[in-house]
């Protein structure tokens, strides 16, 4: 881009310490027994996710699609603004409890992440891990022009601008702030698309593991989580 | 309260610059000697009643070479806010006195000066610790020679097909076409 | 009454409606509770689709045995309490297993789940279960004093332990139902039938804005809908103990079906005029106002 500082160079060298209760250490117990703790092997399974397949009828994995179009869990983690937008979904006027979506506090219960807004760097640590302790198969929607192009915080030093290039993103709602009709039309969208079986991100992001990782990892200086979230 | 009057009173023995009155509660004014500081402070809060400390916040005069401190002040009864202005060379290690003892909200702003400008304060309670940033490894973003455009270049992929309009431009073509 | 294998079917039958009822009416009360807020609410079938959708999930993480038998101990709860009370009086098929110290057995079950649910929520690991499990312990076991004392008061006053009995008591007319012939213990009783029943203003342990969700925070799939099920069935269960034991029982399908929707909805309506209360709130509640009645019931009796 032509308003490019070419003389500014970002600093590729210096490395984050690991966080100090990340780091090996020895512990000597109460009894005089020395124990080596690797809290990043010992606390985390590091297992790599594996792609699983679909049913083996297709009647019955349209069945199941069915079932799963019908019951949007969304995972109440609002990122940016756009959580704001999210709210009204639930009250009389738009109700979107109609269409069998609701709201679930724990990742573990929830199937569509809804990254709602800009993403810091930060808040992307997070969004990741709540995204990879989601049950399969699960979905993201990114929310507002921020997750696809960077939106108005195209130069900020700490948000990202391309949401598809740390998760796999199912379906963009554009907008700055999408208003909650245009988030109802996008989730109707978004259950066509499980209807037609193609949404698949979840398997996605397991055959490109290595590639999500590399990007994430990028971005994420401390890294002081294990590869896959269990 | 008169801040006329505050600020000749307080000449008398600091060495303070020219004030500004830009609004009827609000003043800004110069400390030059930067030791007198806590000194100061102390006897606002004391005894001219700016009991409060509204926030704590920094400039970068790159330009000048300076880092600029403002310490906001406040005197709720008198309805006045005080705006103290202290200069540092802006070479590094920057470093400057901790305030944390006289208002303990200071704190938080200095873990935020650290941060952002790396203005350290030792003896700060946890002012090394990370407050916004997390994991940051490159020069302090608020500073004037960080380049948050080139950084974001260097670090984010860019999704093809942006383009950026001038508004001015861009309504005007849009609403008187012709011309 | 001796045990004959046609039993078994007819329990199994009686369990199936009962599940499906429950779906429904579950289904139903959420949409009066969305209307009341001016909502459309849920379609009516909308908890099936919830069912099968977590049973149709691919992946499942466990965190143990004992994360596994927690869903599976609160269903058995659920269900041990439908097999072992009588569901229709007068009727061979929904009998189940009812026998002569039933009404012991049932008061176990009411808390069996929750303390199954427990172990379940401690082997996860997860610090809101821990937190959840033990807020929901605290105020369902002060929620049961006075059901306990309730259930002495009518089993001293039928001088018998068999639920059969005491609904054989109270049936021809309606003057002769418990909530009549002793209304202090029925009050008692009521005072646990809302605590326990998991709706506002008691449901701080479970509510999804408080502490994430509590005990089930790390359930999922099939667990979940394990748990489901039995969310649909318990209320269920624990209600018909109350319409045996208080409200004459059922003599057919649709009084059932009509009764278990009046007493349920009572717990609902106190739902949605009330704010939720705090643990320690609720425990404080039902110390100082359900126990006085349940010791005063037992004192008439």
């Amino acid at each position: 881009m032509k308003d490019m500082d070419k003389s500014f160079r970002k600093d590729t060298e210096t490395e984050f310490p690991l966080r100090e209760e990340m780091r090996p250490r020895t512990v000597t117990a109460p009894d005089g027994q020395v124990i080596e703790i690797d809290p990043l092997r010992d606390y985390f399974c590091e297992e790599a996710p594996k792609v699983h397949r679909k049913s083996y009828s297709a009647i019955v994995e349209g069945f199941y699609n069915w079932a799963r179009a019908n019951s949007l869990w969304i995972l109440g983690f609002g990122t940016g603004c756009g959580a704001i937008e999210m709210r009204p979904l639930m009250t009389p006027r738009f109700d979107a409890y109609r269409y069998g979506i609701q709201w679930r506090p724990t990742p573990r219960q929830a199937n569509l992440l809804i990254i709602s807004g800009y993403l810091s760097v930060k808040t992307l640590k997070r969004a990741i891990r709540a995204y990879e302790q989601m049950q399969q198969p699960k979905f993201v929607v990114g929310l507002g022009s921020c997750t696809i192009n960077g939106g108005m915080y195209w130069d900020s030093y700490n948000t990202i601008k391309r949401l598809d290039d740390y998760l796999p993103v199912d379906l963009y709602i554009a907008g700055c702030m999408p208003r909650p009709e245009a988030l109802l039309a996008g989730l109707m969208e978004l259950k066509k698309i499980i209807r037609r079986g193609e949404a698949e991100g979840a398997n996605k992001y397991a055959e490109n593991f290595d590639w999500y990782k590399a990007n994430q990892k990028s971005v994420i200086k401390d890294w002081d989580m294990p590869d896959y979230s269990w | 309260m008169d801040m006329r009057e505050l600020i000749e009173r307080l000449t008398s023995r600091h060495k303070l610059g020219a004030p500004i009155f830009q609004r009827p509660d609000l003043t800004f004014v110069d400390l030059t000697d930067n030791d007198r500081l806590r000194a100061l402070l102390v006897e606002l809060r004391d005894i001219e009643g700016f009991t409060h400390l509204v926030l704590l916040t920094a400039v970068d005069w790159i330009e000048e070479g300076k880092f600029q401190l403002t310490y906001m002040l406040n005197n709720r009864a008198a309805n006045q806010t005080l705006g103290l202005r202290v200069y540092l060379e802006r070479k590094d290690p920057v470093e400057f006195t901790s305030i944390h003892d006289i208002w303990p909200t200071a704190e938080t702003y200095q873990r935020e000066l650290r941060e952002m400008f790396g203005i350290n304060f030792p003896g700060s309670p946890r002012v090394m610790d990370e407050f916004i940033l997390e994991g940051w490894t490159d020069m302090p973003p608020y500073r004037r020679d960080f380049d948050t455009l080139a950084y974001s270049q260097q670090t984010y992929r860019d999704r093809p097909g942006r383009a950026t309009n001038d508004p001015r431009d861009h309504m005007k073509s849009k609403m008187y076409p012709e011309g | 009454m001796t045990f004959q294998w046609i039993q078994i079917p007819y329990a199994l039958l009686t369990l199936f409606i009962i599940l499906n009822y429950g779906m429904l009416m579950t289904a139903l009360i959420q949409k009066i509770g969305a209307r009341v807020g001016g909502r459309y609410g849920i379609p009516i079938w909308q908890n099936y689709i919830d069912l099968l959708k977590n049973i149709a999930l691919r992946s499942k993480i466990s965190h143990g045995v004992m994360f596994y038998l927690g869903p599976v101990f609160r269903l058995t709860g659920g269900i041990g309490l439908i097999l072992f009370v009588p569901t229709i009086y007068g009727s061979v098929m929904h009998q189940n297993f009812s026998f002569a110290g039933d009404l012991i057995l049932a008061l176990y079950f009411v808390f069996f789940g929750t303390l199954g649910m427990a172990l379940g929520a401690a082997e996860s690991g997860h610090p809101h279960s821990a937190i959840g499990v033990s807020r929901g312990l605290s105020q369902v076991t002060a929620a049961e004093l006075p059901l306990a004392l309730g259930v002495f008061a009518i089993s001293l006053q039928y001088q018998t332990l068999n639920i059969t009995d005491i609904v054989a008591a109270q049936q021809g007319s309606i003057f002769n139902w418990t909530l009549f012939t002793n209304p202090l213990a029925t009050v008692a009783a009521m005072f646990a039938f809302v605590g326990t029943m998991m709706r506002a203003p008691f449901d701080v342990v479970l509510a999804p804005q408080e502490i994430p969700i509590g005990p089930p925070t790390e359930y999922h799939s099939s667990y979940l809908a394990l748990m489901q099920t039995n969310r649909v069935l318990y209320p269920i269960a624990k209600t018909v103990i109350y319409m045996n034991l208080f409200f004459g029982g059922a003599t057919s399908w649709p009084e059932f079906f009509v009764k278990i929707f009046a007493i349920y909805m009572v717990s609902v309506f106190i739902g949605v005029v009330y704010p939720r209360f705090r643990v320690e709130q609720s425990i404080q509640f039902f110390l100082k106002w359900g126990l006085p009645v349940g010791v005063l019931a037992i004192l008439m009796v």
